[in-house]
């Protein structure tokens, strides 16, 4: 466990600071989100009666448009500075790349969903002080870094990949983003942990699976 | 320095094709240790895939390869591990410092005490007073140099390097030239590709010219002063060799 925790925390490192230098990608995605709230806050009519039934979802399409900027961007810096080839002459294994690579994706996505959060709750008028809505934020957004990773590795070897992230990516994580929305609804609707049904789980399962399946796959997508 | 197999790096029966097109075919290469083999070759005519075969980047189709006595597919990570690749791109960031990608990539190869072998090796290639400058401020020659830095880090049993002069003027290719002497006196061994005849038969001790898939070797031992080896002129006997490859 040694052996793979100390090379994904100096991938996690690295893709960090480049980060704080260069501020392009966490600044950009919040900005994003911000934008796509304001518009389906209008598109859809939002009222403080209709809050409750439409927030999950318009949350949702936020989290998942602006992760789709994010991992769009995941391996475009390491593709074209020659840092993905750097990695992977490197004696570290693909499991670890891939896991650096995913957990990195997380914090990041954890931080833009972070800033993001109390500007939607005040916008759609919903609270977000609910451990049970950061749970479901939570492994939502595990699913969505887990397999944004994969298919980005897959996107960035391509020349269309900012058409072909979303069209690989939506696909296989709608079960997660169902699950998400409908534990959203609970959660803000005050329901309790065990209200939460079979939808807490069910993004358990699926993310269990992911993390399985991924970077397995991670290592054929990546050899030459 | 790892405990030495019988050569730093033996290929047999290489075969790589990309679609209907061979590049490799049927190639043996053995690399003895404390030697520079310098590959010699047209364009195409399949250096830059054959480093980076060996470099484990890419796969071969059929055959063999063994570094430092590690098989290269069954035991790749160990392969890694020895040795130190400079190709046509430097594989640093260009928005962290010189000293940030080398300590990077000391973390990478889980070297214990990093820092005093970034200031060695930045003083090696003539960087230290840059050592604090993002990569994109760099030269490309001084970029060039970076990569090189991070190639001998974690002081690997085999360098490869394709083209290493291109971008470097006078003074970085006689740093280079003295970085590989050095090398190969420590008894680890180098390949490298060039098309500078004259550098490659002043710093390999053999040349080999790739030619139909195939690395031809002219000479049959180490050079001697005035390029010749026994009665063999290696300078024209590359020069006939890259020219029937055309």
């Amino acid at each position: 466990m040694t052996g793979l925790l100390g090379p994904v925390m100096v991938i996690v490192w690295k893709d960090v600071l480049l980060e704080l230098r260069s501020k392009d990608l966490v600044v950009s995605v919040i900005v994003f989100g911000l934008l796509v709230v304001v518009v389906f806050n209008f598109a859809l009519n939002n009222t403080p009666g209709r809050s409750e039934e439409l927030a999950p979802g318009i949350l949702w399409a936020a989290f998942a448009f602006a992760a789709i900027l994010a991992m769009n961007r995941a391996f475009v810096r390491d593709q074209e500075q020659g840092g993905l080839e750097g990695l992977l002459i490197s004696p570290v294994s693909r499991d670890a790349i891939f896991l650096g690579k995913a957990l990195t994706s997380l914090i990041f996505m954890l931080l833009v969903e972070g800033a993001l959060l109390p500007i939607y709750a005040v916008m759609l008028d919903f609270s977000a002080l609910s451990w049970n809505l950061m749970l479901t934020i939570f492994l939502g957004t595990l699913g969505f870094a887990v397999v944004g990773t994969l298919f980005s590795a897959i996107a960035v070897q391509t020349r269309s990949r900012e058409i072909m992230l979303p069209v690989l990516f939506f696909p296989v994580l709608l079960p997660v983003i169902i699950a998400s929305v409908e534990a959203t609804t609970r959660a803000v609707g005050g329901e309790t942990f065990i209200g939460l049904g079979r939808w807490l789980p069910l993004i358990v399962v699926f993310d269990a699976l992911f993390l399985v399946i991924c970077p397995w796959v991670f290592a054929f997508v990546v050899e030459e | 320095m790892t405990a030495p197999a019988t050569e730093a790096v033996q290929a047999r029966s290489l075969e790589k094709s990309y679609g209907e097109w061979p590049v490799l075919w049927d190639l043996d290469l053995s690399v003895p240790w404390g030697q520079t083999l310098v590959l010699f070759g047209a364009n195409g005519a399949g250096k830059t895939t054959l480093l980076r075969i060996l470099a484990t980047h890419v796969r071969a189709d059929h055959g063999s390869v063994a570094v430092a006595g590690h098989n290269l597919r069954t035991r790749p990570e160990e392969v890694r591990r020895r040795i130190g690749v400079v190709g046509h791109r430097s594989l640093l960031y260009d928005d962290l410092t010189c000293r940030e990608n080398l300590i990077y990539y000391g973390r990478l190869y889980g070297l214990k005490d990093h820092k005093p072998r970034v200031d060695e090796v930045l003083e090696k290639v003539k960087l230290s007073s840059r050592a604090d400058h993002r990569v994109r401020t760099l030269s490309n020659g001084m970029q060039k140099r970076a990569a090189i830095a991070r190639a001998i880090l974690h002081e690997p049993d085999v360098l490869l390097l394709d083209e290493p002069e291109a971008g470097l003027d006078r003074e970085s290719v006689t740093i280079l030239g003295t970085l590989l002497a050095e090398w190969t006196d420590s008894g680890r061994s180098v390949i490298m590709t060039t098309h500078d005849l004259d550098l490659g038969l002043a710093w390999g001790h053999r040349v080999g010219v790739l030619r139909g898939g195939k690395v031809h070797f002219p000479d049959s031992g180490p050079i001697g002063n005035g390029s010749r080896v026994g009665d063999i002129d290696i300078r024209q006997a590359v020069a006939d060799a890259l020219e029937a490859g055309r």
